[in-house]
């Protein structure tokens, strides 16, 4: 076996936030356009709005700061804040719920706290809480998928653009013709009112593993994400992390009580699961960095996603338990604080 | 003594302000502050409460003994807020309603018995009802402000009369609260922390 010797130069690859930033944004491509394809053009102005706002409150706070508004832009951290946001809303949001989710994530989540490197919170999920609570009629109206059903009723790119200026449907439209339950709603309130999980299934919406349309969008999340981790952007232990979090209670339960509880598949295909384990969690500023840490941080957003979905009042958690294991991440840093080599494990030299 | 006067004062108004310095009695502060109706009524119960206390206290300092001294002033401030209470219930009944709980619940204010741990039991009369005043108003201003703004955003109306249909929820919520309290305490440091003061 013979060995290639490399001497010095070597060549180090380009790494820097800007770089990892546009690998995060060329990812979200794919289901980009799923969800253009499956939930109307909605999320394409959702996108425009959000990047505006926060590419503007950025460059404003920049400035209030007293610092170049080029350094912050360049690295392109607004606009994947922007993006992931775009991807938590319903397709149809009026354009003041998005900018205000937009405004609430740069200014206070990232810029109050001192900026890129220093929020405490992940700035995409703070703005998405904040509107969730602040706006709840207009954060619940979901359309349905586009699955060739008899009934669907869908708005074209106008009635879409009128929609997110004026927040006022067409004429003859009504939001009970246009919006749906999503799967996860009708899943917790079905389960909750006594139906069995296996009548809930029943319902033409659900298709495979979870609400049908809903449950392919993931898909398009997690080659983006797999590409991610191909490249390294992302580390294996978060995604791991998050699912297994999810999956092992959902597992367990639906062992125990099938009739009472999802399936561990419906969790994984359902709401923003395979969105939040790829794109979410992996916020390097906010999540924990140590190697462990990633994974333990990973894994309790994964059981506090399911705690929400089964005894939480909002249908999905994502948002919640990634704000909550944000506020964690420093304490998990702090356990889990690799070997130095040498040296014992509390830290006395061997 | 004018002089001790005005620095006792602006220490409660501005400098120690027991809201936005010592964060003392945040339960009250963040719960009554939705409207600025309510910040003003709890604002002037705690005023009123705080400065008798802070007088009962100084004035019988020399006879509470030092091993059940905390005993006495909750037995002094649940005394004065028994009359506070009954004060509000007789003549605002709408607003003593709309407290709620929060009146009776003065007597567990940190901030209270911080004053009368801290300041009355160690100064004279005089002195202490300066502190009283001064911490009193400086609690009752930050309520007054939180109640105001959150009212503005969340309600869209200010003291009761409305300018528009639907505010900004969110400030009205508990989250809200805590936000708001945030940024007074963030623009109070923005202040202090000018260069050139």
């Amino acid at each position: 076996m013979e060995f290639v010797r490399q001497e010095a130069p070597y060549l180090t690859p380009k790494v820097d936030v800007a770089s990892i930033m546009l690998q995060v944004l060329v990812a979200l491509v794919p289901a980009a356009l799923a969800h253009v394809w499956y939930f109307g053009p909605g999320i394409i102005f959702n996108l425009i709005v959000a990047t505006a706002v926060c590419v503007g409150s950025e460059a404003l706070m920049m400035r209030l700061r007293g610092r170049d508004p080029m350094v912050a832009l360049s690295d392109y951290t607004a606009i994947v804040t922007a993006v992931l946001l775009a991807f938590a809303l319903p397709s149809l949001t009026p354009w003041w719920v998005t900018a205000t989710g937009s405004l609430f994530a740069i200014v206070v989540a990232k810029h109050l706290y001192g900026g890129i490197g220093f929020n405490v919170f992940n700035p995409a999920m703070a703005g998405y809480v904040v509107i969730l609570v602040a706006f709840p009629m207009e954060m619940n109206l979901w359309v349905a998928p586009r699955m060739g059903d008899i009934d669907y009723v869908s708005l074209g790119v106008l009635q879409t653009i009128k929609y997110t200026l004026t927040g006022s449907l067409p004429e003859a439209l009504t939001f009970d013709a246009v919006s749906r339950a999503t799967p996860l709603d009708a899943m917790q309130s079905g389960l909750r009112n006594m139906r069995t999980y296996s009548e809930i299934r029943a319902n033409p919406m659900m298709g495979d593993f979870g609400g049908r349309g809903w449950e392919w969008l993931g898909n398009f999340f997690a080659i983006g994400g797999s590409w991610l981790l191909v490249r390294k952007i992302i580390r294996w232990q978060i995604p791991t992390g998050v699912l297994l979090g999810l999956l092992i209670p959902a597992g367990l339960m639906y062992i125990i009580s099938p009739g009472s509880n999802a399936s561990p598949g419906f969790h994984l295909f359902s709401g923003a699961t395979i969105l939040c384990a790829f794109f979410i969690a992996t916020d390097p500023v906010s999540a924990a960095t140590s190697p462990k840490g990633r994974f333990y941080y990973g894994l309790g957003i994964g059981v506090l996603i399911f705690a929400i979905r089964k005894w939480g009042s909002y249908a999905d958690g994502v948002a919640f338990a990634v704000l909550l294991m944000n506020m964690a991440a420093p304490a998990i840093d702090y356990l889990t604080r690799p070997r130095i080599v040498g040296h014992s494990r509390r830290g006395d030299e061997i | 003594m004018s002089g001790d006067w005005t620095e006792r004062l602006t220490t409660g108004l501005w400098k120690d302000n027991p809201g936005l310095v010592q964060l003392l009695g945040l339960c009250p502060l963040l719960a009554v502050t939705s409207t600025f109706v309510n910040g003003v009524g709890l604002g002037i119960a705690t005023l009123l409460v705080l400065t008798f206390s802070n007088a009962l206290v100084s004035a019988t300092r020399r006879w509470i003994r030092q091993e059940i001294r905390i005993p006495i002033y909750v037995l002094i401030i649940a005394s004065l807020v028994t009359c506070v209470e009954l004060i509000f219930k007789a003549w605002f009944p709408t607003l003593d309603r709309s407290l709620g709980i929060f009146i009776p619940l003065i007597v567990t204010n940190c901030a209270i018995v911080a004053r009368a741990e801290i300041f009355a039991s160690r100064n004279p009369v005089g002195a202490s009802i300066a502190d009283g005043l001064g911490m009193g108003a400086g609690f009752a201003a930050l309520l007054m402000a939180l109640g105001a703004f959150r009212e503005l955003i969340g309600h869209a109306s200010i003291a009761g009369f409305s300018f528009a249909d639907s505010g900004f929820l969110l400030v009205i919520l508990p989250p809200g609260a805590f936000l708001a309290l945030a940024l007074a305490v963030a623009l109070k440091n923005r202040i202090d922390g000018r260069p050139g003061r």
